[in-house]
């Protein structure tokens, strides 16, 4: 476990924590987890530090005990009935909000992605604009995909047969460790935008970025338990997302191959569904994998006749 | 049976008709040979007598036979796909073509009704490699990439309940997208899968393309242990399917799981009750309800409970039980032995916690694995009927009174594999079929199939699909 004592704050912060130039004392932020549309500490009260590509000292993000990951997964079920029957059309205004936030927050997350991920601020400003794009792209296509994955089936009687995609249920996502932006976004939108709920467990060492992403989903008329995100290290929280009953996917983007058999063992408890991509370029157009993943083909019969 | 109007004079299949052989051998590369394992008797259920003898396969047949599957893969995946598509429809039509004696072979190794196997399995069978030849050249079309590959070498394991169809869906879609084949048909039903083999060979497929072994679980496991197999398809029971999942954890194998069932029948007070009846009936009496669909919790409107229990218990009392060569047959004998105990423990289970059970005055024959049709009243979804798969001839009977209190119901369980609705109300079907979280809902009819209709299950029932187009993801590298 990180040390969460040490307070050995650098002289030099990286820009987006740094102190003003002007004799005003900035106003820092706590970062903390997103669960039930509320921002908790973690119950266990544990946080650990979160250091800049350099090593400077960024924030002390709040480190998410198995608790707080049940607590996550009661929320993301609760939301799933209303979230799952939104309209598909609700849910892509939904979806466009989100980048509309996110776009107007552009310069913060800027800063904090290149904070985190130790890139210039041109090589942050474009994948920060590439997130802001992927929620636009979900958000076209939530009332869509339906139409490209469902359709009538022509059965040899008198049956009108039909087959749509329905939401999976609660995702449990394991965000990529190394794209602390673009690669959450990439991950979390296809799954929300189909109508699941989502349990994420972000970079463990570039959270901060996740952690404000939250505050952007929080003003974005997503209900609360749609999406929660939670802080803290992935080996620790990984296994019970993956064992737990009632979660029925698991993404295991950001979990190293060596880790992913146990995680595929647990998760056949409940007959997870498992997404478990290779190596995955996040500037890359999306295509629909993601969204397919995590869906349920559903068929319906019914008789014609008079 | 009381009722003197419905006595039938017997009308039995000929027997003959099956042209049974003394033994039956394993398919590899193309060539029959007897496997290494041990030799087995296949028994009819209906009276226990040994049908054939099966030479079953042992692990090197295992290995002889993803060796040819292997060897065949790049060949057949790079023929066009027209042709690829011509050698199913050679094998559609050889089916068709030895359609009575596939459903008299089937019926027999089985213990299945000659109605159900004649008019249901081997059409639907024919059907589904008919349906999936002509997405061979098409797989462009179908919304998986311009161009989308085959995955390899697929290790399909199937379940005795449907033999022949089973077969068909696994081998069709498989061979369809360009992927090569290892099948082990379910060890109490091997001989209809043996006969495709022999199809297959007479259809002229290159060897190695489609290889069948007969065997019992450790075959199946073995299969599953391979390790130059990438990609196996199951279909069976959620515990053994978990097994399956735990073993290629780690592996890059690709899986799709068809797993069981507790499928929920729901009446609504509004529904013909006739009709209903029918459907209820069909829901959990076809194929002795020994299907994973299978509608085996009957949910229905308190108000028209005691009216339509009554109904269902009048038309049970017409069920012709026995011998399943007859075509009046209604109800066949149960697959096996073991298979009959497993329902007995439950049915005695579902007595001893409080349920009431029913079932039609009826004369089972003496020898053979038989279950009369049973009906539980007064099931509390705590009950182990009303939880568990009894793949047996046995409905448990719950009541609701408001359709959020059976959409409640119908989904409180880890399976999710298909519902049934009955109403007269539009509006109704169409908001329970979109809150029933199942992969197949009927609504006003219940077990229908068909190749162009995909089939498979959410959360406990497995992962995939089979038939129309969402079926060849499965077998695709989309």
């Amino acid at each position: 476990m990180p040390d969460s004592t040490s307070d050995s704050t650098s002289d030099s912060m990286p820009h987006s924590t740094s102190d003003s130039t002007s004799d005003r004392l900035r106003v820092r932020k706590t970062y903390k987890l997103y669960i039930a549309g509320a921002f908790p500490r973690s119950e266990s009260g544990r946080s650990y530090p979160v250091r800049s590509a350099t090593g400077e000292l960024l924030a002390h993000a709040a480190q998410a005990s198995r608790k707080d990951l049940r607590d996550a997964v009661l929320a993301a079920r609760k939301a799933f009935a209303s979230w799952s029957s939104t309209t598909a059309y609700n849910r892509g205004q939904v979806l466009y909000r989100v980048a509309e936030m996110l776009d107007g927050r552009r310069d913060q997350f800027v800063g904090e992605v290149s904070d985190a991920e130790g890139v210039s601020t041109k090589a942050a400003a474009t994948q920060v604009d590439h997130a802001i794009d992927r929620w636009v792209y979900y958000a076209g296509w939530a009332d869509k995909y339906a139409q490209v994955a469902g359709g009538t089936n022509p059965v040899a009687g008198p049956y009108f047969n039909f087959s749509l995609p329905e939401p999976t249920g609660v995702v449990g996502v394991l965000a990529p460790q190394d794209s602390s932006l673009l690669g959450l976004v990439s991950v979390l939108a296809p799954v929300v935008t189909t109508g699941n709920t989502a349990v994420v467990v972000t970079s463990e060492d570039r959270p901060l970025p996740a952690a404000s992403l939250a505050e952007v989903l929080a003003t974005s008329d997503l209900p609360g338990g749609v999406v929660n995100l939670l802080t803290g290290v992935t080996a620790e929280l990984s296994p019970w997302l993956a064992g737990h009953r009632d979660v029925n996917a698991i993404d295991l983007t950001g979990v190293p191959n060596a880790d992913r058999k146990a995680l595929q063992i647990a998760a056949a408890d409940n007959v997870k569904r498992v997404y478990a991509p290779g190596p995955v370029d996040w500037s890359a157009d999306p295509g629909t994998s993601r969204l397919s993943a995590f869906v349920e083909t559903k068929t319906v019969w019914h008789p014609i006749g008079v | 049976m009381a009722d003197k109007l419905f006595e039938y004079a017997p009308a039995p299949e000929s027997r003959d008709i099956a042209r049974l052989r003394p033994s039956y051998q394993i398919f590899v590369n193309g060539g029959f040979r007897d496997g290494s394992g041990e030799a087995i008797k296949t028994i009819n259920p209906a009276d226990e007598e040994p049908l054939a003898e099966v030479a079953e396969a042992g692990p090197s047949d295992v290995d002889d036979a993803v060796t040819a599957a292997r060897g065949a893969f790049r060949p057949w995946s790079a023929l066009p796909g027209r042709e690829r598509g011509k050698y199913l429809f050679r094998i559609a039509r050889a089916i068709q073509e030895r359609g009575r004696e596939l459903a008299v072979l089937e019926s027999l190794d089985n213990g299945k009704p000659i109605r159900e196997a004649r008019d249901v399995d081997i059409p639907l069978a024919a059907a589904h490699f008919f349906y999936y030849a002509g997405w061979a050249d098409k797989l462009g079309y179908a919304g998986f990439g311009p161009s989308p590959r085959p995955i390899g070498v697929a290790g399909q394991i199937i379940p005795w309940n449907f033999p022949l169809l089973m077969a068909a869906w696994k081998i069709a879609p498989a061979l369809a997208c360009g992927n090569t084949v290892v099948l082990k048909p379910a060890e109490t039903t091997p001989l209809t899968a043996l006969v495709l083999a022999e199809i297959i060979a007479e259809a002229g497929l290159p060897p190695g393309v489609v290889n069948i072994l007969a065997g019992g679980p450790a075959i199946g496991q073995a299969i599953v242990e391979h390790g130059d197999i990438d990609k196996i398809a199951f279909t069976g029971s959620t515990e053994v399917g978990k097994i399956i999942r735990r073993t290629l954890a780690g592996t890059s194998t690709r899986l799709s799981l068809e797993l069981g069932g507790k499928a929920a029948n729901i009446v609504f007070d509004d529904a013909p009750l006739d009709q209903a009846v029918e459907g209820i009936v069909n829901g959990i009496f076809f194929n002795q309800g020994q299907v994973c669909c299978a509608g085996s919790r009957l949910l229905v409107q308190e108000s028209v409970a005691d009216e339509l229990v009554a109904a269902l218990q009048r038309r049970l009392a017409t069920l012709r039980v026995g011998d399943p060569l007859d075509k009046n047959t209604d109800v066949g004998a149960i697959n096996s032995a073991a298979q009959l105990a497993r329902i007995r423990e439950l049915t005695e289970a579902g007595v001893q916690e409080g349920a009431t059970r029913w079932s039609p005055p009826c004369e089972l024959p003496e020898r053979g694995y038989w279950f009369v049709p049973t009906v539980f009243t007064g099931v509390s979804q705590a009950h182990r009927i009303a939880r568990e798969e009894i793949f047996g001839p046995v409905l448990s009977v719950l009541t609701f009174r408001t359709p959020d209190e059976a959409v409640e119901k119908a989904n409180n369980t880890p399976y999710g594999l298909s519902a049934g609705i009955w109403t007269d109300k539009g509006s109704r079907i169409l908001s329970m079929a979109s809150r029933l979280r199942a992969g197949v809902v009927w609504a006003n009819t219940f077990n229908r199939f068909d190749p162009a209709s995909p089939f498979g299950g959410f959360k406990e029932s497995g992962f995939g699909r089979e038939g129309g187009r969402h079926g060849l993801e499965a077998y695709l590298d989309a």
